[in-house]
């Protein structure tokens, strides 16, 4: 297989956010009166996510093409994806990220590669929103605390980072950091767990096209309290798996530790599937309750993507590997 | 101070006061503020409150004979039976939008999972409680019996910890906070029952004076 980075120069910011649409923004026009040359130099459309902008505003992003991993059920709301997170650097109550995490700087954001690649680097956010054509993939999200949200995500798959960095014949898994600043994340020290986050998957399962490469949601840029600038999604996990705001990628040999089965390995394992027929020892997943419904729904084997993701752990006795 | 204690328009006061919660809970509830998962702020909310008022009934005693007032155990019952309350009120938000009655499925989460046994205890030993709170029933009972039967409020509250202590997933400042106090509020009554009361002429609780039973 040929593994080649796209030149950064094949796309230009107006492939990325069309003019008429970021034009509009007064933020845009005032950045641009300012400094119109390095905006168009490539810097305009991250500096506008920046959060001197609240937590929740976003910078449009053109999406070039529909999934058909996309599912056709409803969407949660905009206001529900910001307004109910479970990320505890900035508060472990569910409302406290919105409030919070404003404090986060998404720009300028650097992704770093590494580990048993033959291309090591370190990737701007810039690069990384060019990399690959960004396609809206609606997904669903399954949080291990049995509620559920379907959101339309903006990325691409994960693979094409893995094509730019070409992994080793050792490397087997993949280990994701996100970003950790005590100063930008107050709270953290209240949390209970150590930080930076940590998370990986099997290098089989990052190869997986419906694991996402994000950058975006409800068609603008991440708010920061859903993991701004760029995270990963997986939706055929619970939603711990899905690390925010990234800023190491790195190849290993060995499975890598995982932030939450770190502090509770009984609790919480490294493959994490959605399963509704393996039951978190203090509470059922048999069932799961999606925001902004009355009733209770049952769960779905690998949060229904078992087409895609079932073969990929053939032979594994799922109640052991939770 | 005592006139004030003992005013009718403390008690209401205190009354409204314990109404609060549910107050800002209907507020929120017609205004969005209940969060995108209602069912569990609300869950958490009842459960909160639930503990607090718990953790207030337990504190009445210690307080009256550390500031010398004793005439704050005229609020404790009704503390105790709004704990009650908002116990009643946690329980249905569980038994109604979580199980939506079904009875099977909650008697197996109840044995199933720690966190719901202990939850459930605790609220189960509050129900005699709340039910022979009267004075009737203290006289009923005579102020000695009713006093042992009323010392299930330690277990209701070490149960109401433990149950908390178990739901978080990480964040245990919150619930070792409540079990710091419910302990220092334990610890005291064992040391009060320790220490020689000297000279003092042992005061029996008066079968028919609830305003003298203490815990």
């Amino acid at each position: 297989m040929l593994l080649r980075a796209k030149s950064p120069c094949d796309l230009s910011y107006a492939d990325v956010t069309p003019k008429s649409v970021y034009l509009n923004r007064r933020k845009f026009l005032q950045a641009a009166g300012l400094a119109g040359a390095s905006i168009l130099a490539g810097r305009g459309l991250w500096e506008l996510a920046e959060p001197s902008v609240p937590a929740f505003a976003g910078t449009k992003l053109s999406v070039s093409s529909k999934s058909p991993f996309s599912t056709t059920e409803k969407q949660n709301t905009y206001d529900d994806v910001t307004h109910y997170n479970n990320y505890y650097e900035f508060g472990v109550d569910k409302t406290e990220p919105a409030k919070n995490a404003g404090s986060l700087k998404t720009y300028p954001w650097t992704v770093s590669i590494e580990g048993e690649v033959k291309n090591p680097r370190k990737i701007s956010i810039d690069e990384i929103v060019k990399l690959a054509p960004l396609e809206e993939r609606i997904y669903r999200h399954r949080c291990v605390e049995a509620w559920s949200i379907v959101v339309p995500w903006i990325g691409y798959s994960f693979s094409e980072i893995l094509k730019i960095a070409q992994p080793t014949p050792k490397a087997r898994y993949v280990a994701f950091e996100s970003f950790y600043d005590p100063r930008e994340m107050p709270l953290a020290k209240y949390a209970g767990i150590d930080f930076p986050y940590v998370e990986g998957l099997r290098l089989d399962e990052a190869m997986n096209p419906l694991t996402l490469l994000c950058v975006g949601m409800y068609g603008e840029t991440l708010a920061n309290q859903d993991g701004a600038p760029v995270r990963i999604t997986i939706p055929w996990k619970y939603g711990f798996k899905s690390a925010k705001s990234l800023i190491k990628i790195r190849l290993t040999k060995d499975e890598p530790p995982t932030t939450w089965s770190r502090l509770a390995p009984n609790e919480y394992g490294f493959y994490a599937n959605v399963n509704p027929h393996v039951d978190h020892p203090r509470w059922s997943q048999a069932r799961e309750r999606r925001l902004g419904e009355f009733f209770k729904r049952d769960t779905l084997m690998f949060n229904g993507y078992s087409d895609q993701v079932a073969s990929l752990y053939n032979g594994m006795d799922l109640k052991k590997y939770f | 101070m005592r006139r004030l204690l003992t005013s009718q328009w403390t008690k209401a006061l205190v009354f409204v006061f314990c109404l609060l919660p549910l107050a800002l809970l209907g507020w929120a509830a017609l205004h969005n503020g209940l969060t995108a998962n209602p069912i569990e702020y609300i869950t958490h909310t009842t459960g909160d409150w639930t503990l607090r008022l718990i953790v207030i009934t337990l504190a009445i005693t210690p307080l009256r004979k550390i500031v010398g007032q004793p005439d704050l155990i005229r609020f404790r019952r009704m503390v105790g039976l709004f704990a009650f309350f908002y116990g009643c009120l946690h329980f249905t938000t569980y038994i109604w939008l979580d199980k939506f009655f079904d009875l099977r499925d909650m008697w197996k989460d109840i044995a199933k999972r720690p966190f719901i046994t202990v939850g459930f205890l605790a609220f189960v030993l509050m129900i005699p409680l709340a039910f022979t709170s009267t004075a009737g029933w203290i006289r009923r009972l005579g102020g000695k019996n009713w006093q042992t039967l009323h010392r299930l409020i330690y277990v209701t509250a070490i149960a109401g910890v433990i149950h908390y202590y178990w739901l978080v997933k990480s964040a245990v400042i919150r619930p070792l906070t409540y079990a710091a106090i419910v302990a220092v509020l334990l610890l005291w009554r064992i040391a009060d029952r320790l220490r020689p009361k000297a000279g003092a002429v042992k005061e029996l609780p008066a079968k028919s004076d609830p305003q003298k039973v203490q815990a």
